[in-house]
């Protein structure tokens, strides 16, 4: 990791916001979990928050950033509303997806935010698609895609590394390498432990970053992203990091140590870069304590409004199954036997 | 009207819309050089270019997924999977991702793709080259679902798919490729989904054939009329989503009675799904339970004895359409 000196001070101070906010979020998301709240998995991304704003920090805002089931800080940092993103934790209305996707399938069309996937590994093509895209319009946007380390043992990992170099596609593959996938550490789930090398056999070269590290990340995501889009050559990045809560919410944890937790957070990625800028006279402890209490502000209000949002109407059951034309006026659904033969949306 | 074979009337599908929107591309395994494995895609690549007709890679799932990408993105693509039977690698993105992206991110994105893949047995290509899924597809809500039985069929429902922002299943049949049909010449030539197509009119059974076995249904009503004296209604739904539910029911209603064929397994199948919407909706028109006609209860053997028994063929439809009449004698009279 080369040692990076710090960029502009409004712009540090931004990502140090951004990463104050995310963390903030997913604590609140949490605790909102145990109050049944929230339901299904919610997957946090509590010590990641670096990886996150320094790649996301690194795209324009026509660039594609897509990733997992671990994204409510991507569509944060990506300038989706907080309160819309706790609505769909909620499962309400107001949410990004109205309610449909939950915590796992986070999505905003404006921000070029593509979604938050369940499916692991089931990303990488749609990337790769967007970078199909890209090509085919002669538009020089690039698409980021974040994935777990877990994810390299995919097929579609090694297809579409292979595609997106046989086509020259304008896309950065990051490997988020948190050192598990759910309980399975690393180096029991893949024989190849350097990640980066993972895509050197279908023609992507691979990058390395430090994912606890804001500047690093951007600063590598950024030159990937230059190689992808210039050169239209697709890059493998792994950034190393590690999650400090459980997978899931329920995850007892049984396959790490404390120390190792404990280790690791040392290198707590808001704690030291926060540090950094105060060290470095960009920050007071007041203004750091001012970002800390804005954030918890947002948050507050996020709840407030999804709590305050109504539950989605029975009736919008079959909405948006299909889109509706004329020649797809409504459905058959079969699964409503009344006398009358209901043939769903009828077009209005 | 012009003669031509399904497959030709699948190019020429293919080729006026690549002409009419820049943003449809093709893609799929050895499409483009080799002019496709049943050569539906001959001398587009030449025409339209590589970066319109791609060939690709042995990645299934990875295409389907690209094209996924690229329709959320603006594009409108056709894949092409070699047969169905591969299409199961790309269940994933076809069900998980295409199907339910719509749904699941609340109305913000569609997803216009056409997977078209041929089905079918009869060539002794054995179990993993040989099924009918068509009621695996028929089972995904979010998919839009055709079986086109006819050249013209072929080409208007083509077409359509193409157009439509729906993501499509589309389903050939390997048998059908060499056949020659009339086809309308005008290039704004196209079907809507969910109509049914009569093809015979009858008023004492109606027989529902998908895919191939409109055909197959066809020529046991002939045989019907000519040696049993019963006149069937024939009737190919086209599509199965949206299906046309009301033409069948209508039908059923004149001729109070029923049989559906279908080349897949009985299990979970296309007729066990009508059988029941029919049941449920047309209970009281019925004078004989629904019967079935379907591909056997097993995978689909190599030996060609034995495959040419494990799909339905005009002698098991007539055989359950007079079971309907419950009339052995008349049977036997012939
Ligand atoms: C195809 C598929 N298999 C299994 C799962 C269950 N699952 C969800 S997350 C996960 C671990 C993934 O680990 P990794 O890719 O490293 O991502 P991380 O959760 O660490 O961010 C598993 C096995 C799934 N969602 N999808
Ligand atoms: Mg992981």
């Amino acid at each position: 990791m080369a040692d990076h000196r710090l960029p502009e001070n409004e712009i540090a101070l931004d990502w140090l916001t951004s990463m104050t906010l995310i963390r903030r979020f997913e604590e609140r998301a949490g605790e909102q979990y145990a109050r049944g709240k929230v339901g299904g998995f919610l997957h946090l991304a509590i010590g990641e928050e670096a990886t996150i704003v320094g790649a996301v920090a690194a795209l324009r805002p026509t660039d594609y950033m897509i990733a997992t089931y671990r994204s409510h800080g991507q569509a944060l940092a990506r300038g989706s509303e907080p309160g819309r993103v706790m609505a769909e934790l909620f499962g309400r209305v107001d949410g990004l997806c109205r309610g449909r996707g939950g915590s796992m399938h986070m999505f905003d069309r404006e921000r070029r935010f593509m979604g938050g996937f369940g499916i692991v590994g089931g990303n990488l093509p749609l990337a790769a698609g967007f970078g199909l895209t890209s090509d085919y319009l002669g538009s020089d946007d690039a698409t980021l895609c974040q994935f777990g380390d877990g994810a390299t043992n995919q097929g579609t990992f090694g297809e579409s590394l292979n595609l997106a170099a046989l086509w020259r596609l304008p896309v950065v593959f990051m490997v988020t390498n948190n050192q598990f996938g759910m309980g399975t550490s690393l180096e029991r789930h893949s024989a190849q432990t350097d990640l980066q090398r993972k895509g050197e056999g279908f023609g992507v070269p691979g990058m390395e970053c430090d994912g606890m590290d804001v500047i690093d990340t951007w600063a590598v995501t950024k030159e990937a992203l230059r190689i992808a889009r210039e050169e239209r050559q697709p890059v493998l990045v792994e950034a190393i990091n590690y999650r400090f809560r459980g997978h899931s919410i329920a995850d007892p944890e049984d396959y790490r140590t404390e120390e190792e937790v404990l280790a690791w957070s040392k290198r707590d990625p808001l704690v030291t870069f926060g540090d950094r800028l105060v060290a470095e006279g960009v920050l007071s402890d007041e203004q750091r304590q001012a970002i800390d209490l804005e954030a918890t502000e947002t948050v507050d209000a996020a709840v407030a409004f999804a709590e305050a949002s109504p539950e989605p109407q029975p009736s919008s059951l079959y909405d948006d199954v299909y889109v509706l034309s004329d020649q797809v006026r409504g459905w058959y659904s079969a699964d409503h036997r009344g006398a009358e033969l209901r043939k769903g949306e009828e077009l209005s | 009207m012009a003669e031509m074979r399904y497959r030709e009337a699948l190019n020429e599908a293919l080729a006026e819309e690549l002409e009419r929107d820049p943003n449809v591309y093709l893609m799929g395994q050895d499409i483009g050089v080799f002019g496709g494995a049943f050569k539906v895609t001959a001398g587009l690549m030449e025409r339209f270019g590589e970066g319109r007709i791609r060939d690709t890679p042995i990645s299934e799932n990875t295409i389907v997924g690209i094209g996924v990408g690229s329709a959320m993105t603006g594009l409108r693509p056709v894949v092409e999977l070699m047969t169905i039977n591969f299409s199961l690698l790309a269940l994933d993105q076809i069900i998980n991702h295409a199907a339910h992206m719509r749904y699941m991110f609340g109305g913000q994105v569609s997803v216009p793709i056409v997977v078209r893949m041929p089905q079918g047995a009869g060539h002794q290509l054995g179990p993993t080259h040989s099924h009918s899924f068509e009621a695996l597809y028929l089972h995904v809500p979010g998919l839009l679902v055709a079986v086109p039985s006819t050249a013209a069929d072929a080409k208007g429902l083509l077409k359509t798919a193409i157009r439509d922002d729906n993501p499509v299943i589309f389903i050939e049949h390997e048998s059908l490729y060499s056949q020659r049909g009339e086809v309308p010449d005008d290039p704004d030539f196209t079907i809507p989904f969910g109509l049914a197509a009569i093809r015979r009119e009858g008023t004492d059974v109606t027989i529902i054939g998908i895919s191939r076995m409109a055909q197959t249904a066809e020529r046991a009503a002939e045989q019907l009329a000519a040696e049993h004296g019963i006149e069937a209604e024939v009737i190919d739904p086209r599509t199965l989503r949206p299906l046309d539910l009301d033409a069948i029911l209508e039908s059923v209603a004149k001729t109070n009675r029923c049989v559906i064929v279908e080349e897949g397994w009985p299990h979970g199948g296309v007729g066990a799904n009508l059988a029941a919407l029919i049941g449920e909706q047309g209970f009281d028109d019925l004078d004989a339970p629904v019967g079935r006609v379907t591909g056997v209860d097993a995978p689909m053997p190599y030996a060609r004895t034995l495959e040419q028994i494990a799909f339905p063929h005009e002698q098991q439809v007539i055989e359950a359409t007079l079971a309907l009449f419950g009339d052995r004698r008349r049977a036997s009279r012939g």
